[in-house]
């Protein structure tokens, strides 16, 4: 697993690199970054020139659906989607069947992960027994058998003393709370986001207010138990606002938002489309704007997908009884590169919140070249321009709100320890 | 000129010639409804399947005559009878039923959206008795016909629309239709009960009381409070409901003098509409529901691509 990526720009993040250099990759790992390397003979070469070479890219939030529902999704299809996508690390939630919420099932994912998958697999454990919001899964055993993080995601934690013990019990542990921040009570029966586009299609709305309510709660229980919290997939100006605020006074916040919150509104409903159809909704284009400025301003941590795969059937209904959920580990890329042609933030920047942010918050030791890490590299070429067409995505379901339409930029060479998993052709 | 649509969900779709056609028609056919010999061949041999997944009588029982009057086979299917109890998708359902080859299917579902969603995987035309909170054409242009009749035209009219404006389909439709013919609507209710941006859907005032809803209106439309859907946030009781929302003698003294009042039924007497307006002499209700006969045979016939033939 030798390996020589020649004359591209590598954009490091971790070590404020950003810079025309070679990269050489020696055993897996990360040997040298320098200008004229020389090729020790034999050595397979990737020619850069004219490419991005980033530290591998990494989503925290991903749903590869085993064990339980692998008819969506399974490791070995998610992890291609991830590779295809740019992704070398992906962050798999608990919301399997069963749940998460224990170091059997932990392991079993860490070593069907270990066998199969493309790319790292790191999972999420479950911040209460079955996520059922009743008492604490046991988190001290789950982040022994390899978990990064806990969160009930799909669900909030109703309980506002549970979340506040689970915060503080996590902390003692060591472990990340990523928290599904929502008021069920507001969201009621709704189905997309309240406004204009609800009352002409007739649908019940979720009132963005349901979500800013409950990330207060959560940031403020951050604050009161001195703990780190992880707000997951933010959607609107609200949370922007409180999350911005609560840095501000030293609350130790994070946060992610998702492709989606920030290329498309709520119109992309229209039509009963089911696959603009996702958990926090699409909003106005003011929360879009907002989300945008929440990256630039550095409010908003990470970009996330939230991919999350849902079978034809489960889609191909009445809107109102269509599940939630999109997937995007493959279109991540693209789509986030816009932020950087319509100068949202530069580009070293959208590597920082796809690769080295998220590593910090998790504490996982990739989203870097520094010499002697693993070599998870992310080579990108901005200018590829493709089309979103479902039989060629890698990813077992469908449901994406971007099939069919062009797109540009995409990872051309994904590498896990010094190993290319994936070229694009 | 012809109707050129497959379908009709809603109003929306539909421009100021069509609905105009639409109404007329329903105007030459209400006459069959008063012969001796209610029915005429016009589409005999076609196949009419009515599919409701939720409970109506008024709408499927005018739907199935305005079918019979036109000689068409009717089929009625409700969601307690048929194969939906078993777990059958509706994307199922329907691919069952086109296998039967109806011509057309008429259609409630619960669902906004529903016949959106079937009429893309059906060859047959699809007609919506009503979907979720999103539309209600035939009782938007049963409603204008109504109006129409009285006035003489349906431009420059003041419509006040009265009630749970958030969950209404009839009020969509009305919205819709009202505004492309030229009449304005006001629309007043709780707040809690008008959905945002509703005055983005057409000619539309939204009022801060009745009052001012009702004030110089030629017409009161009070649509009905679903104790079922509306009972646990949206209200404190029906009683207050109805002290500030509900349509008496006294609130419609405040509208135009030949003022007509309207409801899509069923009524709740004494909450939206108290006894003596429902059956005073402004009162349209029954009118309504004559007209619903004929705007019904209408749709049947122009979806059916027919031209109206001299009799």
């Amino acid at each position: 697993m030798n390996l020589l990526i020649k004359g591209g720009r590598v954009i490091d993040p971790s070590q404020n690199i950003d810079d025309t250099l070679d990269v050489l990759v020696v055993e897996g790992k990360i040997r040298e970054l320098g200008k004229g390397l020389k090729a020790p003979s034999g050595i397979e070469t990737i020619d850069a020139a004219g490419l991005i070479v980033t530290p591998g890219l990494i989503d925290m939030h991903v749903h590869l659906r085993e064990p339980g529902l692998e008819y969506k999704e399974d490791i070995i299809s998610g992890t291609r989607a991830a590779a295809a996508g740019g992704f070398t690390s992906v962050v798999c939630m608990p919301n399997t069947k069963p749940v998460n919420d224990n170091k059997a099932i932990t392991a079993y994912i860490v070593s069907k992960a270990k066998a199969e998958a493309l790319v790292n697999v790191f999972p999420v454990g479950a911040i209460t027994q079955g996520s059922k919001g009743e008492s604490l899964a046991e988190m001290g055993e789950l982040k022994e058998a390899g978990c990064v993080a806990v969160s009930d995601d799909g669900r909030p934690v109703v309980n506002g003393e549970l979340m506040r013990r689970a915060l503080e019990y996590a902390k003692g542990m060591g472990i990340m709370v990523i928290s599904h921040s929502e008021e069920l009570s507001l969201v009621g029966e709704g189905v997309m986001n309240e406004g204009f586009t609800a009352t002409e299609l007739g649908l019940k709305g979720i009132p963005w207010a349901a979500e800013d309510v409950a990330v207060a709660r959560d940031v403020y229980l951050a604050e009161f138990t001195n703990s780190p919290v992880h707000i997951a997939h933010i959607s609107t100006k609200g949370s922007v606002r409180i999350i911005r605020d609560a840095k501000a006074r030293g609350v130790k916040v994070t946060c992610e938002t998702a492709p989606h919150y920030f290329s498309l509104t709520d119109d992309a409903v229209r039509g009963y489309n089911t696959n603009a159809k996702m958990n926090p909704p699409l909003r106005e284009a003011d929360h879009v704007a907002a989300i945008k400025a929440g990256l630039a301003a550095g409010t908003i941590d990470v970009i996330a997908t939230d991919h999350a795969p849902h079978h034809l059937d489960e889609k191909d209904v009445e809107f109102n009884v269509a599940l939630n959920g999109i997937i995007g580990l493959e279109t991540s890329v693209p789509l986030s590169l816009k932020l950087v042609e319509e100068k949202v933030i530069e580009l070293p920047v959208l590597v920082e919140k796809m690769s080295s942010n998220p590593a910090k918050i998790l504490g996982i030791d990739r989203g870097t070249l520094q010499v002697g890490v693993a070599a998870d590299i992310t080579v990108i070429d901005p200018n590829r321009e493709w089309v979103v067409e479902p039989e060629k995505l890698a990813s077992k379901s469908k449901n994406s709100p971007f099939i069919g339409m062009r797109m540009k930029g995409a990872a051309v060479y994904t590498i896990v320890g010094g190993k290319v998993v994936y070229k694009r052709g | 000129m012809g109707f050129k649509h497959k379908d009709i969900i809603g109003l929306q779709d539909l421009t100021a010639e069509e609905i105009e056609l639409l109404l007329n028609t329903a105007e030459n056919l209400k006459e069959i409804n008063s012969r001796d010999i209610k029915k005429v061949p016009t589409l005999r041999g076609k196949t009419v399947v009515n599919l409701f997944y939720e409970a109506s009588t008024r709408t499927r029982t005018s739907f199935e005559i305005a079918a019979k009057r036109l000689s068409a086979d009717t089929i009625n299917i409700t969601a307690s009878t048929s194969s939906v109890v078993k777990g059958e998708t509706l994307s199922d359902t329907a691919r069952n039923i086109l296998a039967m080859k109806p011509d057309i299917i008429v259609m409630r579902h619960a669902a906004s959206g529903a016949h959106h969603y079937l009429a893309q995987r059906v060859s047959c035309s699809v007609i919506n008795a009503g979907d979720g909170a999103h539309e209600h054409p035939s009782q938007g242009l049963l409603d204008m016909l109504t109006m129409r009749q009285k006035f003489g035209k349906l431009a420059g009219l003041k419509v006040a629309i009265v009630g749970d404006i958030t969950h209404s389909r009839v009020a969509r439709s009305d919205i819709y239709g009202l505004s492309k013919m030229g009449a304005n609507v006001f629309l007043a209710g709780p707040p809690t009960m008008m959905p945002p941006g509703v005055e983005r859907l057409g000619n539309v005032t939204v009022c801060k009381d009745m009052r001012e809803a009702v004030e110089g209106a030629d017409v009161v439309m009070m649509l009905r409070i679903q104790l079922e859907r509306q009972g646990k946030t949206l209200l404190p009781t029906l009683k207050e409901y109805s002290r500030y929302y509900g349509l008496n003698n006294n609130v419609l003294q405040l509208a135009g003098k030949d003022a007509i009042v309207m409801h899509p039924g069923p009524i709740n007497r004494g909450v939206e509409l108290c006894s003596h307006v429902a059956d005073g002499a402004q009162s349209h209700i029954l009118k309504q529901v004559e007209n619903g006969v004929a705007v019904r045979m209408s749709m049947l016939y122009h979806v059916s691509g027919g031209e109206l033939t001299a009799e």
